[in-house]
């Protein structure tokens, strides 16, 4: 399988401060589904931005499919959903207007919509099961409906990674449930590399099939079955 | 006579009518990125280009333009290359702003009723050649905004996304400041340099309450603001009063009276 994310040797660490992350070495392959997890502070959003080409490694190299990631030129292969407080849940946007938002990067800023965006836009909204609520403002859908939108934008720009940040903070155990289980469907069905990044992974560990610990560096990478019992978190217990 | 046969009003209600489109248009995109305030700050900038064209004995709107838009893309240049929060860039921007023109309206020694007519705005100073101008750059700003529109709703939305995809954020950022800068400038010889943030956002609060789209909340914000300008117009002709004053008391109503038949709708439907 080609590599989609290779990070050979990387170290951090910001200006003056202390290393936030020593030789690092990560590869993930194209259509994995593999969660970056650790406790806050542990250098999970900064190994993330490095993924991303949002931050230069201090030492060692980050490429991703192929090509330095802060120098990639097909940033509209990449989807990333932020943190609920960071994304427009309050704007008075539309459904539809939402997911057509992820389709500029794939389309280009200056290029109108065209009648093939205007139907992978329509079968984003449809996948995550929101035709009917297209036309409803954002504001008035469910916490889960907002995300599902949220997560149809992605969708809308044919991404080859998705990344998703934090994407479940502030949610309830059960709706954490729900939305692990969407995307082990979505994971399944689309093929698409997803790369989801946590400080909790109790709800997503029956879906992913890698773990990636980090605390500084990568202290853990393998299948969740792998994982030690007492790192499993006691909130989410399955069968 | 009618109100349309001076032809002092017919200028200002023709400048007016371009001002009230463009403040909300951009106005919208800064109320999503929770810049609301930057109109003010960029307002005190303009001030200072004011005083500068007094002391110069060039046009004061010109000189306006290009503080307000100095003005305005320092406070995104402050906020994206050195971390400023974006209410410190503001201060930064918005007391430089005031100071320098209190010093150069004193070097001009300009402290008269036109310095006046451009705080507060004035249906009897536009000029034919303001007019041209006006007209210009609103045309111009309101054709960039429908080019740029499905980048600009995408940075607004999820800036970080669209940033990691590969939308040129900053650049994004940059142009709706100089926008801003720009709709402050062709705003003050109407609305005033202190009240025209107000016409950039009451408008668009109050449309917010009332449509269920980013593209129904532009036109309805346009709307109102336009209606805003035109009866603010007229009730100062009529009146004798600062048409900013008036014109934002309209907008101000309207914005009141959307909230409140919201709020009032929202408790009859829930019983």
């Amino acid at each position: 399988m080609p590599v989609a994310v290779s990070l050979q040797d990387v170290s951090f660490a910001y200006p003056g401060g202390p290393p936030v992350l020593r030789d690092v070495k990560l590869e993930i392959e194209s259509g994995e589904f593999v969660t970056i997890a650790g406790p806050n502070g542990g250098g999970k959003t900064t190994l993330l931005r490095i993924i991303l080409g949002l931050e230069r490694p201090s030492a060692g190299q980050a490429r991703l499919f192929g090509e330095p990631a802060h120098d990639f030129h097909q940033r509209f292969r990449i989807a990333y959903l932020a943190q609920r407080t960071q994304l427009g849940i309050d704007a008075p946007a539309a459904v539809r207007e939402v997911v057509a938002a992820g389709r500029v990067p794939r389309r280009g800023l200056l290029r109108p919509l065209g009648s093939r965006d205007r139907d992978v836009i329509a079968g984003a909204i449809d996948r995550v099961g929101l035709s009917e609520l297209a036309r409803s403002p954002i504001q008035r859908l469910s916490g889960g409906q907002q995300q599902r939108a949220y997560i149809a934008k992605a969708l809308a720009g044919e991404p080859d990674l998705l990344v998703l940040d934090e994407p479940t903070a502030g949610v309830d155990v059960d709706a954490q449930e729900v939305f692990a289980a969407f995307l082990g469907e979505l994971h399944q069905e689309l093929g698409v590399t997803i790369l989801y990044v946590s400080h909790e992974f109790g709800a997503i560990e029956r879906f992913v099939e890698r773990v990636i610990l980090v605390r500084g560096g990568i202290v853990f990478d393998g299948r969740p079955t792998e994982l030690p019992t007492s790192w499993h978190d006691p909130s989410h217990v399955h069968p | 006579m009618s109100i349309l046969d001076a032809d002092f009003m017919r200028l200002a209600f023709a400048t007016g009518a371009v001002v009230g489109v463009l403040a909300p248009a951009v106005g919208f995109f800064l109320v999503q990125r929770r810049m609301s305030l930057i109109g003010d700050g960029i307002g005190h900038a303009a001030f200072a280009g004011v005083a500068a064209g007094y002391l110069l004995d060039v046009s004061p709107v010109g000189a306006a333009l290009v503080a307000a838009t100095v003005a305005a893309v320092a406070v995104e240049w402050l906020r994206g290359r050195h971390g400023a929060a974006g209410d410190q860039a503001l201060a930064l921007i918005f007391y430089t702003g005031i100071a320098a023109g209190v010093v150069l309206v004193s070097a001009a020694g300009a402290l008269n009723a036109n310095l006046f007519a451009f705080l507060f705005g004035s249906i009897l100073t536009v000029t034919r050649s303001d007019l041209e101008l006006i007209v210009v750059l609103g045309v111009a700003g309101l054709a960039l905004i429908a080019v740029l529109y499905r980048g600009l709703v995408a940075v607004s939305l999820d800036a970080e996304g669209a940033r990691v995809s590969g939308l040129p954020v900053t650049l994004l950022n940059v142009i709706l400041a100089a926008l801003a800068g720009v709709t402050v400038a062709v705003s003050m010889r109407i609305v005033g340099i202190l009240l025209i943030a107000a016409l950039m956002v009451l408008p668009v609060i109050a449309a917010g309450r009332l449509a269920g789209s980013i593209r129904s909340t532009i036109f309805l914000a346009m709307g109102i603001g336009l209606a805003s300008v035109l009866v603010g117009l007229t009730i100062s002709y009529y009146a004798d009063l600062a048409p900013g004053g008036a014109i934002v008391l309209f907008a101000a109503a309207v914005t009141v009276a959307s909230m409140a038949g919201v709020s009032l709708t929202q408790r009859l439907t829930t019983g």
